[in-house]
């Protein structure tokens, strides 16, 4: 292979068999996988046009609500001409106000009053309610990796054939009891709906979007190698083609001198003294909330692909990401005392499918005592560190690396489960190894 | 492990004794619950060695199997355990109430009410430990699929005619113990260790006697010297003086005791059957009876300490007061009860070995429901239990310290009034939360409005005080609901000023899932439907079953 | 390269002496080798196992006997079993690696079973050796290795490993097979025992990709050594055999690393003061002052994995150490390690209240005592000499929130 790379190239290939396979093919289901950033919404946007354009009844299905009103803004953005209905629960606020200024677009409780729309989209929850003479012809299943067989099995009655879109390296649905007892059967109803379809039809066409627009080429390749061995991404964009400047020289503080690493290499590691803390470490929350400070306070300018200009780094292209739900209070809180209100801080659960030019992320095993599953699961990594345009900074105190090694590998197995590869440790060895590499130490 | 919860371990580690994590009882004892002490033949699967089983504590029968190898033998056990657990279960199957249920009319499609039997309890078994519970689940999935000579008169190896019954019943069993907050059958071990926290780990709890050391020592022994002799002292013979609680024996046992006295039966079998004359084999048939009866003390040796010691637990957690919510969820084992009983009486085929997709994901979707359902009620219940929903933030509790009467926009204005909560808890409401309080069992939800200035705002973060307690929070609600339908709210519906509230930020009630298709319209996804049902064959029966 | 060999040397000798006078060493099989991923943070656990102490002895020695031990009624069903597996050639084993992991290869109707004995285990290594390499060069037929002899290197010494079985297939790849007596129930096995199984699959994955990799030449790369191993057990309630193929990538990147790490028992021995040695010969008082010397990291899942566990359990409670109570329990205690800081904190007589995990506990124990209708100061107080049992339980009528 002497050929260059062409990204753009590479995608439309990639989107131009997804939409043959849909459109035109014979399988009942189409499976598609996508990577962080790599235009998995543009995708779903552009098959639910086509199929409306065919003449083909169309639902969607996506897991949340707002990801079913992003959904909907997006189609009308596209086409305002295309009827849409948006099916929601008959709980108060039940859909993104934005959604009353759009005239094409119908909502409603009731699933009847929605018939005859070019498209019709709601959650998998609401959909599984719904009861039909006649399925739709056509489904797009969004985000199918992270909903659960059980929830596909309460709706696939619904659609004839389906377009099955998600990203299989971010975080798999869990369930709230054991499920043991199903593990290793095809259908085990708390594996994914992908599992499952995949299971019981392993000649479905598989795709893969290649190219990921949203990570820079200084992230595209560790994400690619650590969460997605087998299926790798390229970066859409090249080194040099994204820029990150500030306008305030560097005080030499730990701060700063990782803003400038990170806005340098795309990485940067704030490492804080060993220690073994609880979750709302405090040190770590005011590190934390002190580089968003800095990042604002220093006048950062964006350029990429999208805007030769510079653009400014303002507070909505920053997110802060945690493990759990306090520490992220936690540094909302700090980040209050420090002036600053506007600044996504989120979960990586709520990140996920949401893009920044930078993030800051608190590392899930900081200052914890002992590592758990739960903090080495691999999406929940993945999802934090794949969500930046520009750089990724995190902030971790020393002595992760031997806690991952001290960590004791007892799992059990399951007969006739598929292992999931790669798995939290060996994911979390090769971040770390990376970050390393552009460590900086603590100094207020 | 929530902090309350290691807090109470760390407390009995420095006090010597079990702390309670619970002010009252989360599960239903039945008055006459059946105890079943197993044991198992090491390397067997479900091969039975013998087992203590009843109702009187005083008066346990005791079933053995000589030679766990002999196939004859081991049916005589099941079938001896099929004569005393099916009447049980029997005495509260025929005792039924009237009780309505919700179905679906098959013309119509409708939802409609129908009569139906309700029993009016139902049969609990208590297991000493999780390890018992599993036990009960490998009988019942060895024994549900025998034939009997009568359904198969040419079954090579024919079952005696109740035991596929039984085994219908104890896979029953085990599958509904597996539903939260569920009471038709408990391992002793995990219900002691709901309500005590031991100053040991959670698995050393898993061992009944060390358990209960900790939760009751004897007069004199912290709990943790009591733990260590239970667990781990032997006599004069090295054996151990608190044998484990089952169903897997120790190997001391084994090696020492049980392989003996087994050889001293065979060769007494042995013998016998190559008696020559009548005279002959009344003698060898007093060694055989011997060797028999020396099988049975060793079996008795080792589960009548469990026996006693699952009774003892009984007596400890029969202490506390039943919580509130139990009945309600005792009522949903008795319709899990009622529904296998007319299962078996409609002869229904037994349980198959594998859940079909529309089954499996019912029951995920069930327990999911009963793990929510359960976490809410015992919070409900027990002060204790929401003292730690109330640390992690997902409920708080103050006092009413103003409500302003308010009322909803539009023609017909319904009350909405603004009551404002002052509390030491830091609940994470974000904006316009829902939250819930318990009136009169029935949940009242309102809806967060926004913080008043704190009293003491000098801290951001809320500040602690000295004694730990925060300077506290103003925070107002508005009521939104169970206020009746007229202007003015109903007497007693809206929380006053003085009043003790506690607030939840979870539901108290459930939602019922979406109902799936029908097993005969399984989607392609999940490979389409199973096809016709067939009978599951019964296991291959081989020469020698177990080695 | 004679120095890292006379490192080598100099640590073998360091670790005989360890070990103490005349003793031998014990061999680490592949039980104990996958043990190793049980808490590699013990320094404690790999000094003793780098240094071939017997630990059974050693803690029989201090007084805390461990209680491992094996019926002899699943012995024999365990050997039964095996033997009923290979009979007749192993024809039924080998019909179930075709069936399970290579269906796409002639079926074996006949299979070569060479002959492996040999004196000595590493006479019978080099006879596995010589045997594997003439199986690869009968390409296009089955080999059954049965009871193999494996040498791995670890730390620096060869441990001697005997898997089940050994298939080569007629691709001329290797596949690991694990026969256990627990049985396979519908399809499914309890998956502590099968999470055993595939770690010790895994040690002999390592082994015999060390030998592959001794077998490639120019001519001809290495042998592929398969990643997915059989596990044969009994199926249902009968002694018919079935099996499953079991990926292993997970537990061979795991174990690799952590034989990897072994090498650094030099470091730790060198931390060790003159004259330490752990013979079981010595008095107890002696011996116990010798294991206090290197830090353990003891946790209740110990119990299950290693015969020193009682031991080092009674250290940790008499250090008063939380994570005797669960590894989990630490998580939100920050740096209080020890049970009277940890209370002495909740009930507020120490600790700084600025520090999250300090103010958790007294709003924990302020909460706690609340409900229960005591006093927090008096938290983990001894309570004058309770009578009955409930008296201890605190059950003042505590009305429920409304």
């Amino acid at each position: 292979m002497t050929a260059v790379f062409d990204p753009g190239a590479a995608a439309t290939e990639a989107t131009d068999a997804i939409l043959r396979d849909t459109l035109h093919g014979t399988a009942r289901g189409v499976v598609v996988d996508s990577p962080p950033g790599a235009g998995k919404s543009t995708l779903v946007v552009r098959a639910a046009l086509e199929l409306a354009d065919a003449g083909r009844p169309l639902m969607v299905v996506a897991q949340t609500n707002a990801q079913v009103d992003d959904l909907v803004l997006r189609l009308a953005e596209k086409n305002p001409e295309l009827p849409v209905g948006r099916l929601h629960s008959s709980d108060a606020d039940p859909y993104d106000k934005a959604l009353d200024d759009l005239p094409n677009v119908r909502k409603s409780a009731k699933a009847g009053d929605l018939g005859g729309l070019s498209v019709v989209i709601s959650t998998a929850a609401k959909w599984a309610h719904v009861k039909v003479d006649e399925p739709w012809r056509h489904a797009i299943v969004d985000e199918a990796y992270q909903m659960r067989s059980d929830s596909l099995l309460a709706v696939a009655g619904l659609f004839e054939r389906a377009l099955f879109v998600g990203d299989p390296g971010q975080l798999d649905p869990f369930s709230i009891v054991g499920s043991e007892q199903w593990a290793g059967l095809s259908y085990d109803p708390s594996a994914s709906a992908v599992t499952t379809l995949l299971a019981h039809n392993p000649a479905l066409p598989q795709h893969r979007l290649p190219v990921s627009w949203r990570l820079p080429a200084s992230a595209a390749p560790l994400v690619s190698d650590a969460f997605y061995p087998y299926t790798p991404f390229r970066s859409g964009t090249d080194h040099g083609d994204r820029h990150l400047s500030f306008g305030v020289p560097s005080d030499g503080s730990g701060p700063d001198r990782v803003i400038d690493e990170a806005a340098e290499s795309g990485w940067g590691l704030l490492e804080l003294p060993a220690r073994h803390t609880p979750r709302t470490d405090p040190e770590a929350v005011r590190a934390v909330a002190t580089v968003v400070r800095r990042l604002l306070d220093r006048g950062g300018a964006a350029t990429s692909e999208r805007s030769p200009d510079p653009a400014p780094l303002t507070a909505d292209r920053i997110a802060v990401g945690t493990a759990h739900r306090d520490q992220a209070a936690a540094v909302r809180a700090a980040l209050a005392e420090l002036g600053v209100t506007d600044v996504t801080v989120d979960t990586a659960n709520r990140l996920q499918g949401r893009e920044y030019d930078v993030t800051v992320v608190l590392h899930p095993l900081s200052g914890r005592p002992d590592a758990t599953a739960f903090h080495l699961e691999t999406g929940r990594l993945c999802v934090l560190t794949s969500r930046h345009r520009h750089a990724c900074i995190v902030v971790c105190r020393a002595g992760v690396s031997e806690l991952l090694d001290d960590y004791p590998s007892t799992e059990p197995v399951q007969l006739g489960t598929l292992v999931k590869f790669p798995d939290g440790w060996e994911a979390n060895h090769a971040v770390l190894a990376r970050l390393a590499e552009h460590r900086v130490a603590w100094r207020p | 492990m929530s902090l309350i919860a290691t807090l109470a371990r760390l407390e009995a580690v420095s006090t010597g004794r079990a702390q309670p994590i619970a002010t009252v009882r989360h599960r239903r004892l039945s008055e006459r619950p059946l105890v079943f002490v197993p044991l198992t033949t090491a390397g067997e699967a479900g091969a039975p060695l013998g087992a203590l089983v009843g109702t009187d504590r005083d008066a346990p029968h005791l079933l053995v199997v000589p030679q766990p190898r002999d196939r004859d033998l081991r049916f005589a056990f099941l079938s001896e355990l099929a004569d005393i657990v099916l009447p049980y279960i029997d005495t509260y199957a025929e005792d039924v109430e009237a009780a309505e249920r919700n179905e679906t009319d098959p013309e119509t499609g409708k939802r409609v009410k129908v009569e139906v039997e309700l029993c009016a309890d139902a049969p609990q078994l208590i297991l000493p430990s999780r390890a018992g519970v599993d036990f009960v689940r490998l009988l019942g999935r060895s024994m549900r699929f025998r034939r009997t000579a009568e359904q198969d008169p040419e079954t090579p190896y024919p079952a005696p005619p109740r035991v596929p019954l039984l085994g219908r019943w104890l896979t029953h069993f085990g599958e509904r113990a597996r539903v939260p907050g569920s009471s038709l059958l408990l391992a002793m071990t995990d219900v002691l260790a709901r309500h005590w926290a031991t100053g040991q780990s959670t698995l050393e709890d898993q061992h009944l006697g060390a358990l209960l050391a900790w939760i009751a020592p004897p007069q004199g022994e912290t709990g943790a010297e009591a733990a260590l002799r239970a667990e781990l002292a032997r006599d004069a013979q090295g054996q151990l003086l608190c044998p484990p609680a089952g169903p897997a024996t120790d190997p001391a046992f084994d090696n020492k005791l049980l392989a003996p006295a087994f050889e001293r039966y065979d060769r007494a079998r042995t013998a016998l059957a190559a008696a020559e004359d009548g005279l002959e084999a009344d003698d060898r048939l007093g060694d055989l009876t011997a060797a028999e009866r020396e099988i049975r003390a060793l079996v008795e040796s080792r589960t009548r300490p469990t026996w006693d010691a699952v009774w003892r637990g009984l007596d400890l957690v029969r202490e506390l007061p039943e919580a509130g919510r139990v009945e309600e969820r005792w009522t949903r084992d008795r319709w899990s009860f009622t529904g296998h009983r007319d299962r078996v009486a409609a002869g229904e085929p037994p349980q198959p070995r594998r859940d079909d997709a529309v089954t499996a994901a019912n029951k995920l979707a069930a327990r999911e429901r009963e793990q929510a359902r359960l976490e809410a009620q015992e919070a409900l219940d027990d002060p204790l239990v929401m003292a730690g929903r109330r640390l992690s933030g997902e409920a708080f509790a103050g006092e009413v310290t103003e409500v302003v009467m308010a009322y909803s926009e539009g023609k017909r204005p319904s009350p909405r009034p603004l009551v404002t909560v002052r509390t030491d808890d830091r609940p994470h409401l974000g904006e316009r939360a829902k939250v819930f309080r318990s009136l009169g069992g029935k949940p009242q939800s309102a809806e967060f409005v926004g913080y008043e200035e704190a009293l003491d705002k000098g801290d951001e973060d809320g500040g602690v005080g000295e004694d730990g307690r925060d300077a506290g929070a103003l925070l107002v609600l508005r009521v939104l609901d169970k206020m009746g339908r007229g202007k003015e709210p109903e007497e007693g519906s809206v929380p006053e000023k003085g009043d003790l509230v506690c607030f939840t930020l979870f539901e108290h009630e459930q939602r019922g899932g979406a109902k799936l298709p029908d097993p005969e319209e399984t989607p392609w996804t999940h490979g389409g439907p199973p096809g016709e049902q067939v009978s599951e064959a019964a296991d291959p029966l081989t020469e020698e079953d177990v080695l | 390269m004679p120095l890292p060999r006379t490192r080598g040397t100099a640590l073998r000798h360091r670790l005989a002496e360890l070990r103490g006078p005349d003793v031998a060493a014990k061999a680490l099989d592949a039980r104990a080798l996958a043990a190793l991923a049980a808490n590699p943070g013990c320094k404690r656990r790999a000094i003793l196992d780098g240094a071939g102490v017997n630990k059974a002895a050693l803690a029989s020695a201090l007084g805390s006997p461990s209680a491992f031990g094996q019926s002899q009624f699943a012995l024999t069903r365990g050997n039964a079993f095996e033997a009923k597996v290979k009979a007749d050639g192993g024809a039924e084993l080998l019909r179930l690696v075709h069936e399970k992991l290579d269906r796409g290869a002639e079926p074996p109707a006949h299979a070569r079973v060479p002959e492996l004995a040999a004196i000595g285990p590493e006479g019978r290594t080099a006879r596995t050796a010589l045997a594997l390499r003439e199986a690869g060069e009968a390409r296009g037929e089955w080999t059954l290795l049965d009871h193999p002899m494996l040498a791995l290197d670890v730390a620096g010494s060869p441990a001697f490993l005997e898997p089940d079985a050994v298939v080569v297939h007629p691709d001329g790849s290797w596949t690991v097979v694990e026969i256990k007596s627990f049985p396979m129930l519908d399809g499914s096995a309890d998956p502590a025992k099968v999470g055993a199984a595939a770690r010790q699959a895994a040690v002999y994955v390592l082994a015999l990709e060390q030998i592959a990799a001794r077998l490639a030449s120019d001519s001809a790369p290495a042998p592929r050594v398969r990643h997915r191993v059989l596990l044969v057990c009994p199926k249902d309630f009968s002694n018919l055999p079935t099996a499953a193929a079991v990926d292993v990538r997970k537990q061979r990147a795991v174990t690799a690393r952590q034989l990897a790490r072994l090498t650094r028992i030099e470091d730790i021995a060198d931390t060790l003061p003159d004259g330490i040695c752990f013979s079981p010969d010595l008095p107890a008082a002696d011996l116990t002052a010798a294991v206090e010397s290197v830090p353990a990291t003891y946790a209740p899942e110990c119990l299950s994995a290693c015969e020193l566990a009682f031991h080092c359990r009674a250290r940790s409670r008499a250090s008063g150490a939380v994570t005797s109570l669960g590894r989990s329990v630490r998580a939100e205690l920050g740096d209080l390690t020890t049970v009277e800081d940890v209370l002495s904190a909740a009930r507020g007589e120490t600790g700084d209240p600025d520090d999250p995990a300090v103010a958790a506990l007294r709003r924990a124990a302020h909460l706690r005592a609340e409900a229960l209708g005591r006093e927090a100061q008096a938290l983990g107080r001894k309570v004058p000499a309770a009578g009955q049992p409930a008296d201890a339980l605190g059950l003042e009528a505590v009305a429920p929130c409304r």
